[in-house]
């Protein structure tokens, strides 16, 4: 029998999540938009300011339109926070999963999820383990959702590097740029996760998408200027811009390792975080 | 000023595109109206097997899967050319004038385009600016799913850029090759370890 408690979370996570992907797939965050309008205003190349100039005018477009801005509406990750008043149960993932469901039809999303091998697509963006749900201790019950495309995600990296290759870090993230070219749809966002075990950098990575872009300390403005300076521009069509923004996150790791994650993200960094009505 | 529009400086290309397009040089500006037909990895395998199911003489081909409600264009921005790659040939072959996609094509098409057609990207994550842009007029290949079918748009001048002409022009191996050797010299790299 289900707990009548859990019931009221499952379907008020599935409101919020519904509420999240709507506002993320169709509006852009501002601190992304803005990045996109100073890189427009700064760009000395003329076809880089085109294609600058065609994506502020479909972020324009979706607001108007009320759609969303790519058709690669992406894969959901998901991250939870969880105040002490509410349990850690199952009802967290399946309010999660309906409320995917319900944006894939509401909308519209394109299904994206298929079975890694027999690609059979699910049809509603749920599958095995998929969407991926973090959850995190906090005060309040919010859920946030990156939905994330294909294009930039396919040419993420991570690299076990040795510690005595720490200066080599920004060599390793502007390569992954330079093998990327306009594939992953320029100008990027890069997360960064440097430290902990193999798969926390990967983690690391996905999070530090979340942070705001308008702030870089120094040793991200220094990851940021190797790769503008590769030219490979907006959609690889060359110019100054890019990458919009690099964000690091860090974590401790075992003195005999420095693995160091990047995972690319579009210019169409879509995020939104909602509070769980209760 | 309609969305997209930059002043009316580019050439305004109609489909079917006859041999204006080979005038065309890498980077220029051009806007692209008329008849066009989606195809995506599904559906050029399927023409492979049973043949174009349009008029393929000045056709222009676009690599997109749009998201379609009841019969309208939701959004239907362009996807990744390179997986049709080895998938290209036919077509060009059969008299297709211009692909449209993101992100370029491998060397092989660029050798097939020499002489006989075009290759025009648009701006990646556009869906919206590209959907109102465009009215669904048909389809073929409907059971391959929404993302694959071959859908018959009309488009209104669409705003594209060269990304590879009809002389072996192409703007985004030039590009490669620029980011490769400003690589290189940054981080004082005396030989290729890069693949």
């Amino acid at each position: 029998m289900v707990n009548p408690a859990d019931t009221t979370v499952l379907g008020a996570l599935a409101d919020a999540t519904e509420r999240a992907l709507r506002e993320a797939e169709i509006q852009l965050p501002p601190d992304v938009l803005a990045a996109l309008q100073r890189a427009a205003a700064a760009e000395r190349d003329a076809i880089a300011r085109q294609e600058l100039g065609n994506i502020l005018e479909n972020i324009a477009l979706a607001g108007e339109r009320q759609v969303p801005i790519c058709q690669d509406t992406g894969v959901p990750v998901v991250y939870i926070t969880l105040p002490p008043d509410v349990p850690f149960s199952p009802a967290l993932f399946e309010g999660v999963r309906e409320g995917v469901r319900r944006a894939t039809a509401t909308i519209p999303l394109r299904p994206n999820v298929v079975d890694p091998l027999t690609r059979k697509n699910t049809n509603d963006n749920t599958g095995a383990g998929m969407p991926a749900v973090h959850v995190t201790p906090g005060d309040r019950f919010t859920v946030t959702v990156l939905p994330k495309g294909a294009g930039s995600e396919n040419v993420s990296r991570i690299g076990m590097l040795l510690p005595s290759q720490a200066a080599e870090i920004p060599r390793f993230v502007a390569e992954t740029m330079l093998l990327a070219g306009g594939k992953p749809c320029p100008p990027v966002i890069l997360g960064v996760g440097i430290g902990g075990t193999f798969d926390v950098a990967a983690a690391l990575a996905k999070e530090a998408l979340l942070l705001p872009v308008d702030t870089m300390d120094n040793f991200e403005a220094e990851l940021c200027d190797a790769v503008n300076a590769l030219g490979i521009g907006p959609m690889g069509l060359g110019g100054d811009t890019t990458a919009l923004s690099v964000k690091v996150k860090r974590a401790g790791c075992h003195t005999a390792s420095l693995p160091v994650a990047v995972n690319v993200q579009c210019w169409a960094c879509r995020r939104a975080t909602v509070e769980v009505k209760r | 000023m309609p969305p997209g529009d930059r002043g009316g400086e580019a050439l305004n290309l109609k489909t079917p595109l006859g041999d204006e397009v080979l005038d065309l040089r890498a980077g220029d500006t051009v806007t692209l109206s008329g008849t066009i037909y989606t195809a995506r990895d599904e559906a050029h395998l399927r023409m492979m097997e049973e043949g174009i199911p349009f008029d393929p003489e000045g056709a222009a081909v676009y690599h997109c899967g749009p998201v379609v409600q009841d019969g309208r264009l939701v959004v239907a921005g362009p996807t990744t050319s390179a997986r049709m790659n080895r998938l290209t040939e036919f077509l060009i072959d059969a008299g297709v004038h211009a692909l449209i996609g993101k992100g370029g094509m491998g060397q092989e098409v660029v050798e097939q385009l020499r002489g006989r057609a075009v290759y025009l990207a648009l701006t990646g994550g556009c869906a919206a600016l590209a959907a109102a842009r465009m009215r669904l007029s048909g389809v073929y290949f409907e059971d391959l799913g929404m993302a694959e079918a071959v859908w018959v748009i009309e488009a209104d001048r669409l705003p594209l850029t060269v990304g590879i002409d009809a002389h072996g022009g192409d703007l985004f191996r030039a590009v490669r090759e620029k980011a490769k050797t400003q690589f290189h010299q940054r981080f004082n790299i005396k030989q290729d370890t890069v693949s």
